[in-house]
């Protein structure tokens, strides 16, 4: 891709000024601007940055949610040849210092007063932070500060110096290249600072157009934008392939507001992590175990028809005449209104990706008919390395090679990429790059994993996490902590678990319950409790939770590489693992090693053999105020299963 | 603060309230100004209320008189009041239970409204026009009040400091000039009586609204009000900022009770 951002915006703006490129929900009502609006916007904005003397590579800091303004501001940004650096909106101000003082930004442009008050509170920390602009002025008009600045203000200034300089943006247009650095996203990161990736106009394009090449994207679809911007995922989505195909991007009237949103927009192109996913399944069925009984064996007998043909008709194999007939009638029935009740019945490609998804959550989309994908990358890799293609998604692997990439395992079975999207670097860390990116160009994506008979990547873990259990009956077994989880993670009741054996005799786990699935499954059978960590402590709860490890157990007693990583003890933890107290990262993956320091007591507990422990835990709560709760944790044993045998 | 303290909006003089034998107010006179959050705090059966309703034409007081912006009333008319720009919330909320978030809000632009009852039913022309400015209005007030999830929820089935926000969002949408808001904060945890401080905060900060304002949770008050009046067994004992208020010793010594 010879081009950059603020050329394909120029490019969309004079072919077809007048069609939708932005959405926003204002006022109840859906505001559109064409792309030649935006085009108009984003020229003012970079005259009123450049005014503040916004200068070629600098770095501006965008935090906020998917607004069409602060979209405009990162292609502002871009035109002058600054690069956005998108950081997480529900991250706490602390964490802004380091991505801040690290590229010594002098801007930043943030959503609304929320962001606002945590760039004024780091604000002595980061003496470079020279400028901020904000978008929503509300509660914001008696703050003294004079280096805040109204977006809506800098326009109207940029707009004013436009009609002074009116080939200014056409210049600086062209001046930028694609290989100039298009935009820099830090990575959560499970250990350390977070490190700035770093990515060209040519590697973002790059992958935007394979991308969309793979699932013939076109002008005409229709994305809802809801997760952060900061995040590369939504960034691709939402913004180069916004870009690369001109089609429209939705920004809803709130977070709260998704659901609603998601209904009216019917994206056709659609993009949910496994939670999201796994988050309006409960809300369908819980829905449906409170519909009339004439609707509900309706929609169980329906519901195993879509079971035992939908996913095999989704891959296009041929169905007899008598199934054929009943998914029909079952599709006017039942899948059809649940599609347009999910929001999704306009979907014609779905991606889910960032954690493993339950084969059973992945059928049950494909089975009424949904085209849910499977795809894999990162931040490195500018999202696109593996896609599902339309007729082979399977629940085990995350797809084929999609076009220019190439794929090699290594000896320890490390996954390697090579394409033109990898990252140029991590910023001011060479240290870093050369570890991850070797002298040939092949990226370690530090995923362990291994290319199946059909030519399906199948990952199992990451390679580091990839242990050995030392002494016991298993020793010397293969550990894979992550595939223990996700394992567990699959059961509705479960919401997350943190697994250890590496150098250890046993697989001890500490589990999350689901507050709301559990919460539900109590009260349906009159149990009372009195809040999350008493029900958590629930000897029923134990033993709904006893039958899912051992389920796991069962399931990993057939695998012949994994027999060995079968949980023998676990514990209830009595509070949510939470990305506020550091025990998740933002993007919601559990930092293991941390928790096992936080919650030494416990893990001690699991292999001392103790029946119970008390325990007290700080918490953070969304204010800023801190306390602390404390529970005296039950510790159940497990049955473990014989490993049924070598056979593959 | 945006818009200054102004002169005297509405003054109270000398009210007194009776039901039968049962004195509610003894002769209560202060005054509100322009732009200010004016508290009335006192504890149960203080009179906080029947102060309310009075300013509000609820009850007609046996003796005293109301003046506002300079017009002087022996007993107020509760539409003449609306009339004036006078809103206010209740207590116990009063809103349709049945009817969505939106429509309990359009009912508070009623007064607003000039087409006739035929053309706003058939919704024509003049009606459809006047009803998308109100429209447009109320979505600015859901949006202020960040209820915008719920627009088409009933109210009913909203939890409680939710249907208090619907209620403060109906008083807003008679774009009133006094608020008089009767214990919004009660029932509410916490978080939920932050998110009413910041609203009310809100509102006379962007909208320049006066804003009258009963309230038990002391800490409260004295954290928004810029002036309160203490009443006590429908008297008077304390009138000022929230400094010399906390200082009283009558206000002490109703609110700790004294030692004997």
């Amino acid at each position: 891709m010879d081009t950059t951002f603020p050329r394909l915006l120029a490019h969309h703006a004079r072919q077809r000024p007048g069609d939708a490129a932005l959405r926003e929900k204002e006022y109840g009502i859906w505001q559109t601007l064409g792309w030649a609006d935006v085009y108009v916007m984003v020229g003012h904005m970079a005259h009123a940055f450049a005014k503040d003397g916004m200068q070629r590579g600098d770095h501006v800091v965008i935090v906020g949610a998917n607004r069409p303004r602060l979209y405009a501001s990162m292609l502002a940004v871009q035109v002058l040849g600054g690069i956005p650096v998108p950081l997480y909106q529900d991250a706490v101000a602390t964490e802004y210092v380091f991505p801040i003082n690290n590229a010594e930004v002098r801007f930043a442009v943030v959503e609304n007063q929320e962001q606002v008050d945590k760039m004024l509170e780091i604000h002595a920390d980061c003496p470079s932070l020279a400028r901020i602009y904000y978008d929503d002025p509300r509660g914001l008009r008696n703050y003294p500060q004079t280096f805040l600045s109204h977006l809506q203000q800098a326009l109207h200034d940029g707009a004013a110096r436009a009609a002074e300089l009116p080939v200014f943006v056409q210049e600086h247009m062209e001046l930028g290249q694609p290989d100039d650095v298009a935009a820099m996203f830090f990575t959560s990161g499970t250990t350390g600072n977070p490190k700035g990736v770093v990515h060209t106009h040519r590697s973002l394009l790059d992958r935007a157009k394979a991308g969309a090449d793979f699932d013939k994207l076109t002008s005409h679809e229709e994305v809802l934008a809801y997760l952060p911007p900061a995040w590369i995922g939504q960034n691709i989505f939402s913004y180069a392939q916004w870009l690369y195909c001109g089609y429209v991007v939705n920004c809803p009237e709130s977070a709260e507001t998704v659901t609603i949103d998601l209904k009216e927009v019917g994206p056709t192109y659609y993009f949910a992590p496994p939670r999201v996913f796994e988050g309006l399944l409960t809300q369908v069925m819980i829905r449906m175990e409170d519909a009339s009984a004439i609707k509900r064996r309706m929609f169980k007998y329906f519901m195993d028809i879509a079971r035992a043909h939908g996913p095999r008709r989704m891959d296009g194999e041929a169905m007899g005449l008598w199934p054929s007939l009943m998914y029909a009638v079952g599709n006017v029935l039942v899948y059809g209104p649940l599609r347009n009740n999910l929001g999704l019945s306009r979907v014609r490609v779905a991606y889910t990706a960032g954690e493993a998804i339950g084969p059973d959550l992945f059928s049950f989309y494909r089975s009424i008919g949904i085209n849910l994908k499977q795809l894999y990358g990162s931040t490195e890799t500018a999202v696109f390395v593996c896609l599902q293609p339309d007729n082979q998604a399977y629940a085990d692997t995350v797809g084929v090679p999609c076009s220019g990439v190439e794929i090699r395992v290594a000896d320890n079975g490390e996954i390697l990429v090579k394409s033109d999207g990898l990252l140029k670097g991590y910023y001011k860390n060479p240290e870093a790059t050369a570890e991850v990116l070797n002298a040939d160009g092949w990226y370690k994506t530090n995923d362990a994993g291994f290319i199946d008979s059909r030519g399906h990547l199948k990952i199992i873990d990451r390679v580091k996490d990839v242990g050995r259990i030392q002494g016991g009956p298993n020793d010397g077994a293969m550990f894979a902590p992550k595939y223990v989880e996700n394992k567990l993670k699959f059961f509705p009741f479960i919401k997350e678990a943190v697994a250890y054996g590496d150098g250890r005799d046993r697989v001890c786990v500490m589990l999350n319950i689901d507050f709301d699935a559990v919460g539900n499954w109590a009260e349906r059978r009159n149990l009372p409790y009195a809040g999350y960590t008493d029900l958590a402590q629930k000897p029923e709860v134990y033993q709904l939770l006893l039958e899912c490890v051992e389920k796991v157990n069962a399931d990993l007693s057939a695998d012949n590489m994994l027999a060995g990583s079968q949980i023998s003890r676990f514990l209830v933890l009595h509070k949510e693992l939470d990305a506020d107290d550091g025990e998740l990262t933002r993007t919601n993956k559990v930092r293991r090693g941390y928790i096992a320091e936080k919650y030494a007591v416990l893990v001690d507990a699991l292999y001392q053999g103790r029946a119970q422990q008390y325990i007290e835990t700080a918490v953070k709560f969304e204010d800023g105020r801190s306390g602390s709760v404390s529970a005296t944790l039950t510790l159940s044993d497990a049955k473990v299963f014989a490993p049924v045998g070598r056979a593959a | 603060m945006s818009k200054p303290i102004g002169d005297v909006i509405l003054n109270v003089q000398n009210i007194s309230l009776s039901f039968g034998g049962v004195k509610a107010l003894a002769d209560i006179s202060f005054d509100v100004r322009e732009h200010e959050i004016r508290a009335i705090i006192g504890p149960n059966g203080a009179g906080k209320s029947s102060m309310l309703n009075c300013i509000n034409g609820v009850y007609t007081p046996q003796q005293g008189q109301i003046m506002f912006r300079g017009q002087t009333f022996s007993h107020m008319d509760s539409h003449q009041v609306a009339v004036m720009g006078v809103a206010r919330t209740f207590q116990n909320l009063a809103l349709f239970k049945g009817m969505s978030v939106l429509d309990n809000i359009m009912t508070g632009r009623n007064l607003r409204m000039k087409s006739n009852l035929f053309l706003q039913a058939i919704r024509w022309g003049p009606a459809e026009r006047e009803e998308m400015e109100h429209r447009q209005r109320v979505e600015e007030i859901i949006d202020f009040l960040e209820i915008q999830p719920y627009r088409k929820t009933p109210v009913g089935q909203l939890p409680y400091g939710l249907q208090k926000r619907v209620d403060l969002g109906r008083a807003l949408a008679l774009e009133p000039e006094v608020l008089l808001l009767d214990e919004p904060m009660a029932g509410m945890n916490v978080e939920e009586k932050q998110d009413m401080c910041r609203f009310i905060l809100d509102v006379n900060d962007e909208f320049g609204t006066t804003v009258v304002l009963i309230e038990h949770d002391m800490g409260v008050v004295m954290d928004i009000s810029d002036r309160v009046v203490v009443l006590d067994y429908g008297k008077k004992i304390g009138d000022g900022t929230p400094d010399e208020v906390r200082n009283n010793p009558e206000v002490i010594s109703a609110y700790l009770g004294t030692g004997h």
